[in-house]
């Protein structure tokens, strides 16, 4: 994985995800609901990341499972961009 | 496929008889003495309705759930109590069998309700989470040798007096964040329910759902072994929405047709002469009309995003929006009309002794609004809308 990618959204996920831990203490498949993320603070990553990385998810992406780790971000993440580049 | 189909017809022919002939006959004492409708859910056990969800091969009666939404309706015109005990029922029921691991405890505890026909009570609810069923404070904790506990406040569990086993919504373990779930079996005999409340309501009193402190120990196997975020957004919410809009349909039904028999009879008593009820009971009418599609709509996307590979669907924000938009519209409908019945009816509709009187069904209908509050969900649906779209 990107690990540019990887650090901007554990950024996006520290500053938004409100999760009971620190989020480099997690590694990239450790599941973020089960660390205290709600699913009203999973909405708030989802806008963050829009706006950080410039792409928009379509609703077939806006699911729960989308957003569990860091590593399934950053794929998601990674799949929007190359499709926009 | 027309085996099952005369299966359904045949299922929801024998619902609209209990709900005439058993159901309705009861409803007036159940809601006058807020005591649980015995004599409906007996008759529904003797049916074999309370494993109307379980497969044939675990010696269900494998109807679809369009015939169990149906059977929620043909029960909410005549009792909404019988009605909404049967609905959340099925509700436990059709989540355990849609998650359903080959050779688990659970497949097997499915063949005891198909035998037995075990009546199943959730809960979800607790003090303290404010009506969020996405989070636990209780937790599963060790318990005697190879058994597991918990304890929970329970603000509302409907006939957790009358039912036979419970399922409890819990955090995994003792260290678990409040998002970190699991759903738990627990049989009668293993638990304890400790009444904190009353049930003395205004309206779905026969659902008997007062407070309790719930205490119970199992086995290890009894924990669903499934995600119980997937579990709530792929089955339990939009589950609950569908159904229990079938029961409210039922209601506003009923009490339609309350108001159709009342012009009826004035226009009979004046042949010719213009009945003004008439016109206020067709705007009824286009009203309910509009609710009947609504929850058949919400039913058939239910079905098909069922069917879809991995339901990956109805783990979509959209879905979410799509099902809370059944459940506001519906909980609006169903007092509305029964709000409008009472005005085309008038002083025989207000009273509770003439065949008119339609104030149980509104008085039942107002509790929709309130189980799982719309003004959460609008709440909550505020969040969504910020970056999903609405299913069109």
């Amino acid at each position: 994985m990107n690990d540019r990618l990887a650090s901007e959204v554990r950024r996006v996920l520290r500053e938004h995800a409100r999760l009971a831990v620190d989020v480099d203490t997690l590694d990239d498949h450790a599941d973020l609901f089960r660390a205290g993320m709600s699913s009203h603070a999973s909405v708030n990553v989802m806008l963050a990341l829009e706006d950080t990385f410039d792409i928009e998810f379509p609703d077939s992406m806006l699911k729960r499972s989308m957003f569990e780790t860091v590593a399934g971000i950053a794929a998601a993440v990674g799949q929007l961009d190359a499709q926009a580049a | 496929m027309s085996v099952a189909v005369d299966r359904d017809q045949q299922f929801v022919a024998e619902l609209r008889r209990i709900a005439d002939d058993v159901a309705g006959r009861h409803a007036e004492q159940v809601d006058r003495d807020a005591r649980f409708p015995f004599e409906a859910v007996d008759a529904l056990r003797e049916a074999g309705a309370l494993s109307a969800l379980v497969p044939a091969e675990l010696g269900g009666g494998e109807i679809s759930l369009a015939g169990v939404a149906r059977g929620c309706l043909e029960l909410g015109r005549r009792c909404a109590a019988a009605a909404m005990v049967f609905a959340m029922h099925q509700i436990q029921v059709a989540t355990l069998a849609r998650h359903l691991e080959a050779g688990s405890w659970f497949e097997s505890y499915l063949g005891e309700v198909a035998g037995d026909q075990r009546l199943i009570a959730s809960v979800t609810s607790e003090i303290g989470t404010g009506g969020d069923l996405g989070r636990s404070i209780a937790a599963v904790t060790p318990g005697e040798p190879g058994r597991l506990r918990f304890e929970k406040q329970a603000p509302t569990v409907s006939y957790g007096a009358h039912c036979d086993d419970l399922l409890t919504t819990v955090r995994r373990s003792e260290d678990a964040q409040p998002g970190d779930q699991v759903m738990v079996l627990s049989r009668g005999s293993e638990t304890e329910l400790e009444p904190a409340g009353t049930w003395d309501t205004i309206g779905m009193r026969g659902t008997c759902s007062p407070g309790f402190v719930v205490r119970a120990q199992f086995a290890p196997q009894q924990v669903l072994g499934f995600p119980f975020a997937t579990v709530l957004s792929e089955s339990l919410v939009p589950l609950s929405h569908v159904l229990w809009s079938f029961v409210w349909l039922g209601i506003a039904t009923d009490a339609f047709e309350r108001g159709r028999s009342f012009v009826r009879e004035s226009a009979r008593r004046r042949p010719g002469e213009p009945v003004p009820a008439g016109t206020r009971l067709s705007r009824v009418m286009s009203e309910l009309t509009m609710f009947g599609a609504e929850a058949e709509s919400a039913l058939r996307d239910f079905l098909l995003w069922s069917e879809e590979p991995g339901r990956e669907r109805l783990q979509t924000m959209s879905s979410v929006l799509r099902f809370n938009n059944l459940k506001l519209a519906a909980s609006e409908q169903a007092p509305r009309i029964c709000a409008e019945v009472l005005e085309v009816i008038g002083i025989a509709g207000y009273k509770n002794d003439s065949p008119f009187g339609v104030g149980r069904h509104l008085r039942d209908a107002l509790s929709a609004r309130l189980m799982v509050a719309n003004e959460r969900i609008h709440s909550t649906d505020a969040g969504l809308l910020m970056i999903a779209a609405k299913e069109r």
